[in-house]
């Protein structure tokens, strides 16, 4: 293992998942597939938070999944730590559970409403005999509250009693209740108020320091993901289009959908605002059944040229930081 | 600039299971042609029912307009006759909700129903009306939308139908657009899409647009003046520029400190703001932020300050000069 190698803990490469669509009234056929993740690469770092951001549809939650082996990757290879996870075996995918977590954006649909705080933030260590009585276990989970800013002692309430904000600290409370290594962290402030967003990620930056934690940090509002994260990829139409460093990717983005999505981000200062050049991206992301041909973002390109309809352009590197970008015309 | 709306003192209560919400404490705010004005708060603080009273769609029971004056075009909406109401929304005043899945009829296709205001408030025949349309959809840019008459909202992807929505909501050249949180399920590439729009709208044809939103950032990008609101009152009136620049309420300057913006500097923490939203059925004596607040004074917890200007345009409901 080389020095970079050692220093990577999760990587990603030329994974796809593709679902199966099937059509018709008596006898079932498949009509075709919807590439949702199609030859996706990338690494992230110990101690890393990578952005993920795109439209809506374009395979980000599905990425996570497939890393958190929840989908089963239909092509590619994924290595966690050096080790090959991509078709894990039983035991080992129960060894992997307890290094990778997940934060879900839904902080109502994510928790059970029948169950207690306390029950729901401990069940991760009750499934992994991690805990080994009564007071250790309430000790425990009194300390993970803690850590994320509850207070123990609303720890027998129930779900529905708590804020939106609070809800997704119990979310936390859970995901960190194993000591995970790498958390994926599912648009874990969309669905919260201006004023909670950030309280939650000052907590998981928090964290992050604390315990050495590494993200994949899913979302698509671009000045949250520019404020977490160490390096960013923009994905579109299940492609990755970008990577860079957060200085890189905001400063100077190569891609056309890149500096479309930037542009459409407003920014809460109207003198600023006044003297951007807007450059709205028109149209709407088109079908993952029947994607373009070529580059799959030319019909909305405005510097389209004609190679562009006709050959998909691969991740090229363009600068030695790592900057990386999938485009023709750059 | 010609004032095109004017509303007083207006108050909106719910009856609950927990006792009286003040939705909407007291407001009041003017409106001029052209003018884009931003409500902006966290959820639950009024915004929506601000807007929805101008159209009198509080549903009653539970809600109830219990004071105030709303004037528009010279009379008093709340005293309004229905079927003066119904003439003013959809033709005067175009509404365009928050969620459009639930705002558009699922069993009729979306050609009937961009075609019906032109039906009922224009009396065109049907043939005519479609051909409306299909121009209505074109100008929200639907492709193909001569074909596309035919669909059904759920054949329409989100953006898509919110577009047709907003549609609808331009097709009797209103005077006023409200457009209720009008991308939040969307993405930033389409919200640009549609707010680009809609503001260009104003600027053709002299409408007023409001928009409600939590998100500075757009805010920023197309709002002229601003009202801030919290627990159901208006705490800040400013020019945007103004507001940006030199918030004076502290539940402003909160909120400003408090998202990531794209040319801030990451290295510095967010700065939230403590505590909890309040709860509307059970707020605090005095104002109603001072519980969270960081300048509170000691009369904070006796009495709520009123709205005070404190330069041109101006405003805010504050005891503190921070
Ligand atoms: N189990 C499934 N079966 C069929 N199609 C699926 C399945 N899961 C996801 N897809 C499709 O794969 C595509 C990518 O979905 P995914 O949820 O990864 O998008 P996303 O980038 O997370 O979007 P969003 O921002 O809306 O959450 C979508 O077109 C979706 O409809
Ligand atoms: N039908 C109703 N019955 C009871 N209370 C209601 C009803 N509609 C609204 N309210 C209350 O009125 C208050 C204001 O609601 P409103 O919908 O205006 O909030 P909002 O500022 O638009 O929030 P959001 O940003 O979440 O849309 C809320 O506290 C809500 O609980
Ligand atoms: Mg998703
Ligand atoms: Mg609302």
């Amino acid at each position: 293992m080389s020095d970079k190698e050692k220093n990577i803990l999760l990587e990603v490469k030329a994974v796809s998942k593709f679902f199966p669509v099937h059509g018709g009234f008596i006898f079932k056929r498949k009509l075709g597939d919807i590439k949702a993740v199609d030859r996706v690469s990338f690494h992230i770092k110990k101690g890393e938070t990578l952005g993920l951001v795109g439209e809506s549809g374009c395979g980000k939650t599905t990425t996570g999944r497939l890393i958190l082996n929840l989908e089963e990757a239909s092509h590619g290879i994924i290595t966690f730590d050096g080790k090959d996870i991509t078709h894990p075996g039983k035991k080992e995918n129960r060894a992997l559970k307890k290094e990778m977590q997940v934060i879900f954006q839904d902080p109502f649909g994510s928790l059970n409403p029948r169950m207690t705080v306390r029950e729901i933030v401990g069940q991760p260590l009750i499934i992994h005999h991690m805990t080994t009585g009564k007071a250790e276990f309430k000790q425990k989970v009194d300390h993970l509250l803690e850590i994320v800013g509850l207070n123990p002692g609303m720890a027998d309430r129930y779900p529905h009693e708590f804020s939106g904000g609070q809800r997704q600290r119990i979310g936390i409370a859970r995901a960190l209740s194993l000591k995970p290594r790498f958390i994926v962290c599912d648009e874990p402030v969309s669905a919260l108020d201006v004023s909670i967003q950030a309280q939650i990620i000052n907590l998981l930056e928090q964290l992050q320091e604390d315990f050495g934690l590494t993200y994949l940090f899913i979302a698509h509002d671009l000045a949250v993901v520019r404020h977490i994260s160490d390096r960013i990829a923009v994905m579109y139409l299940g492609n990755i289009v970008e990577v860079a460093s957060r200085a890189d990717l905001y400063n100077h983005p190569c891609h056309p959908y890149t500096r479309g999505l930037l542009s459409a981000v407003p920014i809460p200062d109207p003198e600023v605002e006044a003297k951007r050049e807007q450059f709205v991206i028109q149209g709407e992301v088109p079908s993952l059944m029947n994607p373009p041909d070529g580059c799959k973002f030319h019909p909305r390109c405005p510097r389209a040229i004609p190679i562009c309809y006709e050959q998909s352009p691969s991740l090229l590197q363009q600068t030695d930081a790592g900057h990386w970008a999938a485009c023709h015309n750059i | 600039m010609a004032k095109l709306l004017s509303v007083n003192n207006l108050s909106v209560h719910f009856s609950t299971g927990n006792g009286v919400v003040k939705a909407v404490d007291q407001i009041s705010y003017e409106l001029n042609t052209g003018e884009t004005l931003g409500i902006v708060g966290e959820s639950g603080c009024g915004k929506s029912v601000s807007a929805l009273s101008l159209l009198r769609l509080i549903p009653n029971p539970p809600g109830k307009i219990v004071d105030g004056e709303i004037l528009f075009e010279g009379r008093d909406l709340l005293k309004a006759s229905k079927e003066e109401i119904c003439d003013i929304r959809g033709n005067k005043i175009a509404m365009i909700f928050q969620e459009p899945m639930t705002s558009l009829n699922p069993v009729l296709t979306i050609g009937q129903q961009v075609a019906e205001p032109f039906m009922v408030h224009q009396q065109m025949k049907k043939k005519q009306a479609a051909a409306e349309a299909v121009k209505a959809l074109k100008k929200v840019h639907i492709p193909d939308s001569g074909k596309r008459l035919a669909d059904y909202p759920h054949q329409f992807s989100g953006g898509m139908r919110q577009r047709a929505m907003i549609a609808m909501g331009l097709t009797c050249a209103p005077k006023i657009i409200i457009a209720d949180e009008p991308t939040t399920a969307l993405d930033v590439t389409i919200q640009a899409q549609l707010l680009t729009l809609m503001k260009q709208l104003t600027i053709d044809t002299g409408a007023a647009l409001i928009i409600i939103t939590h998100n500075l950032g757009i805010i920023a990008r197309y709002a002229d003046r601003v009202n801030v609101m919290y627990a159901g009152k208006i705490v800040e009136k400013a020019s945007a520029a103004d507001l940006y620049k030199y918030p004076k309420h502290p539940y402003a300057i909160g909120l400003m400190a408090s998202v990531p913006k794209l040319d801030q500097d990451v290295k510095t923490r967010l700065q939230p703001i403590e505590g909890q939203p309040p709860d509307l059925a059970d707020l605090p004596e005095g104002c109603a932020f001072h519980p969270r607040c960081r300048y509170k004074i000691e009369q904070c917890r006796v009495s709520a300050p009123s709205l005070r200007t404190i330069s041109d345009d101006h405003e805010i409901a504050c005891w503190v000069d921070v």
